[in-house]
C-alpha cells in the first residue's frame, strides 16, 4: 500500500482528495493536516466522509514521512517550505499554483512577486496527463493544474494538436464557473444574498491561468475571461478560434478523435440532436471526465471549442490522483471510475 | 459487421441480420442513419424532424 498524507486537507480540494484516496485500492491515507482543526475528525468538515474514516486532523508539526505528500495549501505556502516537504514525502503533488509555471519570469509577471524557490520549478512536471503523461510517469514532483486553465487547455487540445488554429488571430476563451472555485472560506462575494443567482464577470481580463495555457500550448495570442454563474461545481470553457484554411465537420471529427484517443478521461460530445449535444458541466459533478466538443461556423472559419469539467475533480483533486496513479505505475483510472449523476 | 458513418466517419457496429431500410444511430455523432443497401452495407443520413426547444 502506498502511504499518502494530505497537507492542508480542510478545503474543498482537500475533501475531494480524501474522498478519492479513501476509495483507492492501493492507497492508505496516513495523515491529513489542518492547523485550525487539529484534533477534529475530518468528517466534521467533509460530512460526506462520515463512516468512511476515523481520521482526525493533525497539525503540520506532527507530519511523518510518507510515500506521497499531497499539498493543498494557500498560494505560496508550498513554495516557501518545499525543502521541508521534500524531506517528508518520497513524492510530492502540489495542488497550488506555486509550481505550475516552468519559467520564473513568467511566474513574477503573473503573480506579481519573485518565486520563493525558483530552482525547484524545473523539477516539477505540470500535472496534465493529456499533455505530459510520459514525464509524469517518471517524476517525483507534479504540480496541480488550474481548473479554468484545464478547461481551456483541453478544449483547445484537438485544434492545437492538429495545427488548425490561425495564430495570427486571437484565441478568446470564456469560462463559466461555479462557486466552489472560490474555496471553502467565506468572503463578501460568497454571502448567499450576493452569490445566489449571480452571473458575475469576476476576471474579464488578466486571469493568472492565462500563463498555464500559453505554457501548455505555446500560444501567445490567447485571452481569457472568467464568469461566476449559478452552480456549485463545474466549469464550462467556450473558446473562440479561427482556423487556418477551410475546415469542415469531418476535419474536426478527425482532429478530436486523434486528440481523445487513449485519453481515458476525454470524451467527445458532439451530437447532431438531443438535449445533450454539447459538453455540460452539470452531469460531471464528482467525475474526472472532461467532455470536449465544438461547433463550427463554416462561413467564417470560427470554431467554438468547448470543454466541461468538474473544477474540483479534473480541475484539481481528480487530476492529482490521475497523476498519482501514473507516477506509481497504477492503472490511470483507478479510484476515478465515478461517472457523475443524472439527473442531479 | 460494421460500417462507416457518412457524417462523422465513426465506426458503427451492425447486427448480422440488419435489414434494408433499417434506421441505426451513430454512437459518436448521434446521426440517424438509414441502411440504403446491403452487401456491402451503405448508410445514408435519414430525414430528421427539426427540433425546437422554444428558446
Ligand atoms: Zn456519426
Amino acid at each position: 500500500m502506498l502511504s499518502v498524507s494530505i497537507v492542508g486537507g480542510s478545503g474543498y480540494v482537500g475533501g475531494e482528495l480524501l474522498r478519492l484516496l479513501l476509495g483507492h485500492p492501493h492507497v492508505e491515507v496516513r495523515q491529513v493536516t489542518s492547523e485550525r482543526l487539529a484534533g477534529q475528525y475530518v468528517y466534521s468538515t467533509h460530512p460526506n466522509l462520515r463512516g468512511r474514516t476515523e481520521l482526525r486532523y493533525s497539525p503540520q508539526s506532527s507530519l511523518e514521512p510518507c510515500d506521497v505528500l499531497i499539498l493543498a495549501l494557500p498560494h505560496s505556502s508550498a513554495a516557501k517550505n518545499i525543502e521541508h516537504y521534500a524531506g517528508l514525502g518520497q513524492a510530492i503533488i502540489d495542488c497550488s499554483a506555486d509550481f505550475r509555471l516552468r519559467d520564473p519570469e513568467a511566474y513574477s509577471r503573473w503573480y506579481g512577486e519573485k518565486h520563493p524557490a525558483p530552482h525547484w520549478l524545473e523539477r516539477f512536471v505540470y500535472g496534465l496527463p493529456e499533455l505530459y503523461r510520459e514525464q509524469i510517469r517518471s517524476t517525483r514532483y507534479v504540480s496541480g493544474v488550474g481548473c479554468n486553465a484545464t478547461a481551456i487547455n483541453l478544449a483547445l487540445l484537438p485544434l492545437v494538436k492538429a495545427g488548425l488554429i490561425d495564430q495570427t488571430k486571437p484565441v478568446v476563451a470564456e469560462v463559466k464557473v461555479g462557486s466552489s472555485e472560490a474555496g471553502a472560506v467565506a468572503n463578501d462575494g460568497s454571502h448567499h444574498a450576493e452569490r445566489s443567482g449571480v452571473v458575475r464577470s469576476f476576471a474579464p481580463v488578466g486571469h493568472r491561468h492565462t500563463a498555464e495555457i500559453m505554457q501548455a500550448h505555446g500560444l501567445e495570442n490567447v485571452h481569457i475571461s472568467i464568469t461566476s454563474v449559478e452552480m456549485v461545481r463545474g466549469a464550462l470553457a467556450t473558446c473562440h478560434v479561427f482556423t487556418q484554411g477551410s475546415v469542415n465537420e469531418r476535419d474536426l471529427w478527425r482532429a478530436y478523435r486523434a486528440a481523445a484517443a487513449e485519453q481515458p478521461f476525454l470524451r467527445i460530445v458532439h451530437d447532431r440532436s438531443g438535449l445533450h449535444r454539447h459538453p455540460e458541466p452539470k452531469i460531471l459533478a464528482g467525475s474526472n471526465y472532461a467532455d470536449i466538443g465544438w461547433a463550427l461556423d463554416e462561413a467564417t472559419g470560427r470554431v467554438v471549442a468547448l470543454c466541461a469539467l468538474d473544477n474540483l475533480m479534473k480541475g484539481a483533486a481528480g487530476a492529482a490522483i490521475q497523476c498519482l496513479n501514473l507516477m506509481h505505475g497504477f492503472e490511470e483510472t483507478v479510484g476515478l471510475e465515478f461517472t457523475g449523476l443524472h439527473p442531479v | 459487421m460494421s460500417a462507416q458513418c457518412p457524417e462523422c466517419e465513426g465506426t458503427i457496429a451492425l447486427a448480422a441480420d440488419i435489414l434494408d431500410g433499417e434506421i441505426v444511430p451513430c454512437p459518436d455523432c448521434g446521426a440517424e442513419l438509414e441502411v440504403v443497401s446491403l452487401n456491402p452495407v451503405v448508410l445514408e443520413l435519414a430525414p430528421e424532424v427539426e427540433e425546437d426547444w422554444g428558446e
